[in-house]
C-alpha cells in the first residue's frame, strides 16, 4: 500500500520508450526543414529586412514557454489534487525545459530589437509578460531546491506552481494595459498583423519541432526523475536489510 | 463520574512516509476513553509520527483513524476540537506574560479567558501569572505549554516528550495531570523516552522499521 | 471569531512590546525612498515625475522587508503547529496574521507615504489618490505574501527566496497602483483604477488565504 508511491510506473515507462525515437527524429526533421525554408525559401521582410528570420526561433519558442509553464501547473494540480505520482515528476522536468525556451525567446527578442528599435531592449508588453515568465520558472526551480526534504520542496514548489498560473493571466493582462499606456500604439508588432504563407509554413514547422523536442526531452527528464528515485528506493531498502 | 463520553481511538493499518523513507507500515492501535497509551522505541521509529498522524499534522500514506468506528478524515474539524496537540515547541512567546499565553491559547480552544488563570493555578503557576514568560525557568516554561492540555476540556491529549526538561516534582505533577485526565474518561497518548506512571496504560513499541545503520545515516530522526 | 481576535491581539501585543519591527520598515521605507534623489539628481520635475513609482517600488519592498517573519517565528517556537492542531480554522488563522502584518507594516506605510510625496515633489492632486492606492494595494502584497512566507518555511535563504517568489506576482498592484495617482496627476478620474485594486484586493482576500494554509499544512507536516 505505502509502497505505491515509489511504484515504477510501468504504464509511463513502455510510453516513453516508443514514443521517445519518434518525438526525437520528428523534433529533428521539422526543425531541419523549418530552418532550411524560414533561412533560404522565405522571402525577406520588406520593412523588417533579413531580421524577420530571427521570428521563426523567437516566436515558437515563446508558444513553448507558455505550453511549458501549462505543464508545470498541470502537473502540480494534478499530483496535488489527484496525488498522481507522476504529476510532479512531469512538473518538475518541464520548468527547466520551459525556462530555456523562455530564455531563447528574451535573448532572440533583444537580437530583434537591436536592428528594428535600436535598443536591445524595449519594455514590450509581449517581452515584458515573458521576463515576469522567467522570473515565475526562477522562483520555481528555486524552491523546488531550497529544501533539505525534496518531497517537501517538491509539495511547495506545486502550491507556487499553481498560484503563478491563476496569476500569469492577471499579470498579462495589467502588463499589456500597461504598455498601451506608456507606449506610443506605433510601434511595430513583432508579428504583424497579417502573415503571408511563405512565413507561415517555416513558422508552423518550427514550432511543431520544437513541440517535439520538448516532448522528446520531457519524457527523458521524466524518466531520468524516475530511476533516480528508483535508485533511492533501492538504497534505502538495500540499507534497511542490511541493518 | 466520567467527564467524557466513553468514546474509543483507534488506527487500523497505518502506514507513515517522511521524506522517500517508510517510517513504519501497518501499524494499529486502540486507545479507550479512561486509558493511556504510551509509544515507546528508539529514535526515527516514528513515535513522533504517530502522533502528528493523530493530530491530523500529518496525513497517513496508508490505512485509517477512526473516532469510536468513523473514520476521522470524514470530519478533521471535529477531530480538532477533541485533542490537544503539545509537540516538542513550547509554543511560548517570551515577550507575554504567563496568562497572555495561557489566554491565547484558550481563545484557539474556544475555552473562555477565565479558564486560563485557573489552569496556570493548577499546574502551579499562579503567583507568576503576570510574569513575562522571559523570565521563567526551563521547567516552568513546560508546566505553562502544558497547561494548554486543561484548557478547553479535550478528551484525547497527544504529547510528544511532555516531561523533557521537568525536574522530579514537576514530573509528579503532569503524572497527576494524566491520572486525573483519565479518571474523568479522558485519553492520552505520549511518547516518552523516559518512563512516566501512566494509569491504565499499554504501552505500543514502536520498531525501528526502516532505521539505515549509523555509519551511514543520510536521514534525519523526524 | 475568539481565535481570529487572539491571534490579531498576540501579535499587534508581541510587536508593540519588542518594537523596533514596524518602525525599522518605516524608516527602511523612507530612507530607501529618500535615496533616490541621489540617484537621479534633484531636479524637481524629474522627481515629480517619477514620485509615485519610486513610492511603490519602495513601499513594496519595505512590505516584502516584514514578510519573512510573517510565520517564522511561530513555526520555530511550535505555535504554528499547535495552531493548525486547534479548532481554529486555517483560513482564520491565515487571515488574522495577515492584518496584524498589515497592521504593523502597510498601514504605516501609507502614513509615512505625505512626508515622502513632500520629499520627491509629487505633485498635490495626487496624493488622495496615492494614498487610496497604497490603502488597498498594500493589503493585496501582504495577502501574496502570505503565501510566499508560508511556502518559505523550513527553507534555506528563506528571505531573499521569498522576494523572488512573490514579486513577480505583485506585477499588476505595482503597475495600478502607480496608475491611480498618475492619472490624477494628469487630471484624469483615478477612480478606475482604485476600483481594479479594490477588486484584486477582493481576489486575494478569497484565494490567497486556501494557498497559504495549504503551504502552511504542509510546512507542519
Amino acid at each position: 500500500m505505502v509502497m505505491h508511491r515509489f511504484a515504477n510506473p510501468a504504464r509511463f515507462l513502455r510510453f516513453a520508450a516508443v514514443a521517445l525515437p519518434w518525438f526525437s527524429a520528428a523534433a529533428v526533421l521539422c526543425m531541419a526543414a523549418g530552418l532550411a525554408f524560414g533561412l533560404f525559401v522565405s522571402p525577406a521582410d520588406y520593412q523588417q529586412g533579413e531580421t524577420v528570420r530571427i521570428m521563426y526561433v523567437h516566436v515558437p519558442s515563446a508558444w513553448m514557454a507558455m505550453f511549458a509553464y501549462t505543464v508545470v501547473a498541470g502537473g502540480s494540480i494534478s499530483a496535488l489534487v489527484w496525488k498522481h505520482p507522476l504529476g510532479e515528476i512531469v512538473a518538475r522536468a518541464a520548468a527547466p525545459i520551459g525556462t530555456g525556451f523562455t530564455l531563447v525567446c528574451l535573448v532572440t527578442g533583444a537580437l530583434w530589437g537591436k536592428p528594428m528599435w535600436g535598443a536591445w531592449w524595449v519594455w514590450d508588453a509581449r517581452l515584458t509578460s515573458v521576463l515576469v515568465l522567467f522570473f515565475l520558472y526562477l522562483g520555481y526551480m528555486a524552491l523546488l531546491g531550497a529544501f533539505d526534504d525534496p518531497v517537501r520542496g517538491g509539495r511547495a514548489a506545486s502550491i507556487l506552481a499553481i498560484v503563478g498560473l491563476v496569476n500569469v493571466p492577471i499579470i498579462k493582462w495589467s502588463v499589456d494595459w500597461w504598455n498601451t499606456l506608456h507606449q506610443p500604439a506605433s510601434v511595430a508588432r513583432m508579428d504583424g498583423p497579417a502573415i503571408h504563407s511563405s512565413m507561415l509554413v517555416p513558422l508552423l514547422l518550427m514550432a511543431a519541432g520544437f513541440a517535439c523536442y520538448f516532448a522528446a526531452v520531457l519524457l527523458l527528464r521524466v524518466r531520468a526523475e524516475v530511476a533516480a528515485r528508483r535508485i533511492r528506493t533501492l538504497r534505502l531498502a538495500a540499507m534497511e536489510a542490511e541493518s | 463520574m466520567s467527564a467524557f463520553a466513553a468514546s474509543r481511538f483507534t488506527g487500523a493499518g497505518l502506514g507513515c512516509v517522511r521524506g522517500e523513507r517508510i517510517v513504519f507500515q501497518g501499524l494499529s492501535f486502540e486507545v479507550a476513553g479512561g486509558t493511556a497509551l504510551t509509544l515507546i522505541g528508539p529514535n526515527g521509529a516514528g513515535k513522533s509520527s504517530l502522533l502528528r498522524l493523530m493530530a491530523g499534522l500529518l496525513a497517513p500514506a496508508a490505512g485509517k483513524l477512526l473516532w469510536n468506528g468513523a473514520p476521522v478524515a470524514d470530519d478533521p474539524d471535529a477531530h480538532r476540537a477533541r485533542l490537544r496537540w503539545l509537540g516538542h515547541g513550547d509554543g511560548i512567546k517570551p515577550g507575554l506574560s504567563a496568562l497572555e499565553n495561557a489566554a491565547f491559547w484558550a481563545a484557539l480552544a474556544g475555552a473562555p479567558g477565565e479558564a486560563a488563570l485557573g489552569a496556570l493555578q493548577r499546574m502551579g503557576l499562579g503567583p507568576l501569572a503576570e510574569t513575562p514568560a522571559r523570565f521563567l525557568s526551563q521547567g516552568q516554561r513546560r508546566r505553562l505549554a502544558l497547561t494548554r492540555l486543561l484548557l478547553g476540556g479535550a478528551a484525547l491529549w497527544l504529547l510528544d516528550e511532555p516531561t523533557v526538561g521537568l525536574d522530579a516534582g514537576s514530573v509528579a505533577v503532569v503524572e497527576a495531570l494524566l491520572a486525573d485526565h483519565c479518571r474523568a474518561g479522558g485519553m492520552v497518548v505520549l511518547a516518552t523516552h523516559v518512563p512516566i506512571a501512566v494509569p491504565a496504560g499499554q504501552v505500543l513499541e514502536l520498531t525501528p522499521a526502516a532505521v539505515p545503520p549509523p555509519s551511514h545515516s543520510p536521514s534525519p530522526s523526524p | 471569531m475568539n481565535a481570529f481576535r487572539a491571534i490579531l491581539v498576540r501579535d499587534l501585543r508581541l510587536a508593540l512590546r519588542q518594537g523596533g519591527d514596524a518602525a525599522a520598515v518605516v524608516l527602511f521605507f523612507v530612507l530607501a525612498a529618500s535615496l533616490f534623489p541621489f540617484g537621479v539628481g534633484p531636479e524637481p520635475n524629474l522627481l515629480a515625475r517619477v514620485a509615485a513609482g519610486v513610492i511603490w517600488v519602495t513601499a513594496l519592498l519595505a512590505v516584502m522587508l516584514g514578510l519573512d517573519r510573517l510565520f517564522l517565528a511561530d513555526h520555530e517556537d511550535g505555535s504554528l503547529e499547535g495552531m493548525v492542531a486547534s479548532p481554529a480554522p486555517m483560513l482564520v488563522i491565515v487571515l488574522a496574521k495577515c492584518l496584524a502584518q498589515w497592521l504593523l507594516s502597510g498601514l504605516p506605510l501609507v502614513l509615512a507615504t505625505p512626508i515622502l510625496a513632500i520629499f520627491l515633489q509629487l505633485p498635490a492632486e495626487g496624493l488622495p489618490a496615492l494614498l487610496g492606492a497604497l490603502l488597498l494595494g498594500t493589503p493585496t502584497l501582504v495577502l501574496v505574501g502570505a503565501i510566499g512566507a508560508a511556502l518559505v518555511l523550513g527553507a534555506r535563504r528563506g528571505g531573499v527566496l521569498l522576494a523572488l517568489l512573490v514579486l513577480p506576482l505583485t506585477v499588476p498592484v505595482l503597475i495600478f497602483g502607480v496608475a491611480a495617482a498618475d492619472a490624477a496627476i494628469a487630471g484624469l478620474p483615478a477612480r478606475p483604477h482604485l476600483l481594479v485594486l479594490g477588486a484584486m484586493l477582493l481576489a486575494a482576500l478569497a484565494a490567497a488565504p486556501f494557498a497559504a494554509a495549504a503551504a502552511l499544512r504542509q510546512a507542519v507536516e
